[in-house]
């Protein structure tokens, strides 16, 4: 697959602040396991690394009003979002200052206050509710547009036509965003799915529908900023394949026995945050002693955000029961 | 009191709370062009116009997922399942997204939702036409199930689940759309149950029936069969099994020392179970027999009518089990 030329490089700040979005995400992570090692973080952890592009281009182009539905793959998507990292690293501690008051975890990040609704631990489960998202909108008359992520194997499943089929069918202002990293979990794509250009399936349902370069932040935020234009503008469901590839197992579990290590380290050669700071320095905007200053800006913010989770709390054991229903009055 | 049948009842409860609240709306399969295949949303399309009556494709998963979507945001869907056997589709978005939500996002994302639509069998529709669905909903917490088994109830009810901040599944009964009773008058004031308060249908002594749903009415019919032996039956509506009324059941054990429970769903791990496990750990002492569950055969619903009628409970089954527990047979 060859893509269109990458777009021009933008405003040296702009750029700046990608760089930095993708940087955190990486850095985050790299955190986040080595805290999973020490068993301070548990359950299941699905990490991003590799796809930072995607949900930092994609992010960048979207306004605040807007909504962001994601996977349990999430971390890269709530910290693209502005969902504070303290409140991430804190919900992954499970310690009631986390964003959803360790109620979720690492796959069920949420933060109303950024619009981020989730975290969704069933494969394609959220593509229905994005979709209702766009629904309320359109009901409402408000131009938000919502953004729904997931992966290649959630075309697998019947949740993801229904859902391409009532957002077509009813014009809404929803983005599809497929983040195809060639694998769900340990199966391959050409093993998953009949049709394995994916573009080309969700053309089918009417909407225009493109494959992006998903380990090019500009090719991202690029294409991602031309299709909510266009859904904005009310042109109904768009759809974009984002090419792109994880560097690390499908979860701290996986022995990756289903891919080669030189089909990893062929990928790695197009890592999302060197191809962005390669053309920075190119430019003349960035150079090593931005990059140190960067990395120990980003090193102090995920330190930040561990000293805030192991600083919190846990929320009191009488509060078991506390949320089941919204009414405390009728709750069992 | 006005007469009205139970279709009706509905359809006034959904009129009336579109009415008071522009963010509820109704949305399913032929509830708007057709008027509902059951016709509970008659004359709801000219009333409120297509942005608030929508029909879906037949699309239970998807459409269930985009009332729950839409709830996250503040709007207050009411979804139609032509029958509640259809949402059985539909399970991932009831029970994975809207019944874990709040909960989930630690109290950020309320989920106001009602799942509305028939349960239980009707005459001759064979196993996936007819088979009580309460079970599968009631199990999970963060889910109130509602179960009207009167024109009234269904009215007063249907606007109590409407209202509620928490997903609501709101279980008609097939067979009951063209039952009349009396409901109050519109005129006289806004009409509300409360969710969670069981009613005592017939007042008794001697022994209690407790039920739900349609079975209401042939707990009626069985207990106007034992009145003529003498034996006096206290029927006791659960109305809600989540939240349920425990004090209610508990109040009439404590009278009649005597209980049944009936109800048109499968027995292995039915409402029953749950119901028996309750009164036996907090009334125990209160027993003068064994409680007994009357429920639909251990099987899929057979299509042949005489198979049918022996897998079904009725009148007749419960006035053996009540006969069961005085130890009269």
């Amino acid at each position: 697959m060859t893509f269109p030329p990458s777009p021009p490089l933008p405003d040296p700040s702009h750029a700046h602040s990608l760089l930095r979005s993708m940087l955190l995400v990486r850095r985050f992570e790299e955190k986040c396991a080595e805290l999973y090692t020490e068993q301070k973080i548990r359950g299941f952890l699905h990490l991003y690394i590799g796809e930072e592009a995607v949900a930092t281009g994609s992010i960048a182009a979207l306004e605040r009003r807007d909504s962001v539905v994601a996977t349990y793959r999430e971390h890269g998507q709530a910290l693209a979002r502005g969902v504070p990292a303290t409140t991430v690293m804190a919900e992954m501690f499970g310690k009631q200052e986390g964003c959803a008051r360790g109620r979720g975890g690492s796959m069920h990040l949420f933060d109303a206050e950024t619009r981020f609704y989730g975290g969704n631990a069933i494969v394609a489960g959220g593509l229905p509710l994005a979709v209702g998202l766009a629904l309320a909108a359109h009901m409402q008359g408000e131009d938000r547009v919502t953004a729904c992520y997931f992966g290649d194997g959630a075309m697998a499943e019947g949740e993801f036509h229904e859902s391409m089929n009532l957002a077509a069918l009813w014009n809404l202002p929803v983005l599809f965003c497929c983040e195809n990293n060639l694998y769900a979990m340990g199966t391959a794509l050409e093993v998953a799915q009949a049709e394995t250009d994916l573009a080309l399936r969700a053309t089918s349902y009417g909407m225009p529908a493109w494959p992006v370069d998903g380990m090019d932040v500009l090719a991202v935020e690029h294409a991602t900023r031309r299709a909510v234009q266009s859904v904005r503008a009310g042109g109904g469901p768009h759809f974009l394949e984002f090419r792109t590839y994880r560097f690390r197992p499908h979860s701290m579990f996986d022995p990756e026995l289903y891919r080669s290590r030189d089909e990893v380290a062929e990928w790695k050669k197009r890592d999302p945050i060197v191809l962005l700071a390669n053309r920075m320095r190119e430019a003349g905007i960035l150079d090593d002693a931005g990059m140190d200053a960067l990395e120990a800006e980003v090193a102090e913010e995920v330190d930040n955000s561990v000293r805030f989770a192991e600083e919190g709390s846990w929320e009191p054991v009488e509060e078991l029961t506390r949320f089941v229903h919204s009414d405390p009055e009728v709750a069992e | 009191m006005p007469v009205i049948t139970y279709r009706d009842a509905l359809n006034q409860a959904l009129a009336e709370e579109m009415e008071r609240d522009d963010s509820v709306f109704l949305m399913g399969e032929e509830v708007a062009e057709y008027d509902g295949a059951y016709k509970v949303s008659k004359g709801l399309l000219e009333q409120f116009g297509e942005r608030r009556i929508v029909d879906s494709p037949i699309s239970e998963l998807g459409f269930a997922g985009l009332g729950v979507g839409a709830a996250m945001v503040g709007l207050r869907p009411v979804i139609e399942f032509m029958t509640f056997n259809f949402s059985i589709l539909a399970l991932d978005q009831v029970i994975n997204a809207a019944a874990k939500m709040y909960y989930m996002t630690g109290g950020q994302i309320p989920v106001p939702i009602v799942f509305r639509g028939p349960t239980g069998a009707a005459l001759q529709l064979s196993a996936q036409h007819s088979q009580a669905c309460e079970t599968w909903y009631v199990h999970s917490p963060g889910i109130k199930l509602v179960t009207p088994g009167t024109p009234a109830d269904a009215k007063g009810l249907l606007k109590a689940s409407i209202r509620d901040n928490d997903p609501v599944a709101f279980m008609e009964g097939e067979l009951l759309y063209n039952l009349k009773g009396e409901v109050p008058d519109p005129d006289d004031g806004d009409f509300v149950i409360p969710l969670g308060v069981a009613d005592v249908k017939r007042e008794g002594s001697d022994v209690t029936i407790v039920t739900h749903g349609k079975m209401v009415n042939e707990a009626l019919r069985a207990a106007a069969t034992l009145e003529k032996d003498g034996i006096e039956a206290e029927i006791v509506d659960l109305r809600t099994l989540r939240p349920l009324d425990v004090e209610a059941i508990l109040r009439s054990v404590h009278k009649t020392n005597r209980a049944v429970y009936l109800e048109e769903g499968w027995p292995y791990v039915g409402i029953g179970s749950q119901i028996v496990s309750i009164i036996q750990e907090e009334a125990f002492d209160y027993l003068d027999a064994p409680v007994v569950r009357v429920t639909q055969a251990d099987v899929p619903m057979p299509y042949a009518k005489n198979l049918e009628k022996i897998a079904k409970p009725d009148a007749a089954r419960v006035v053996e089990a009540c006969n069961r527990v005085l130890y009269r047979n």
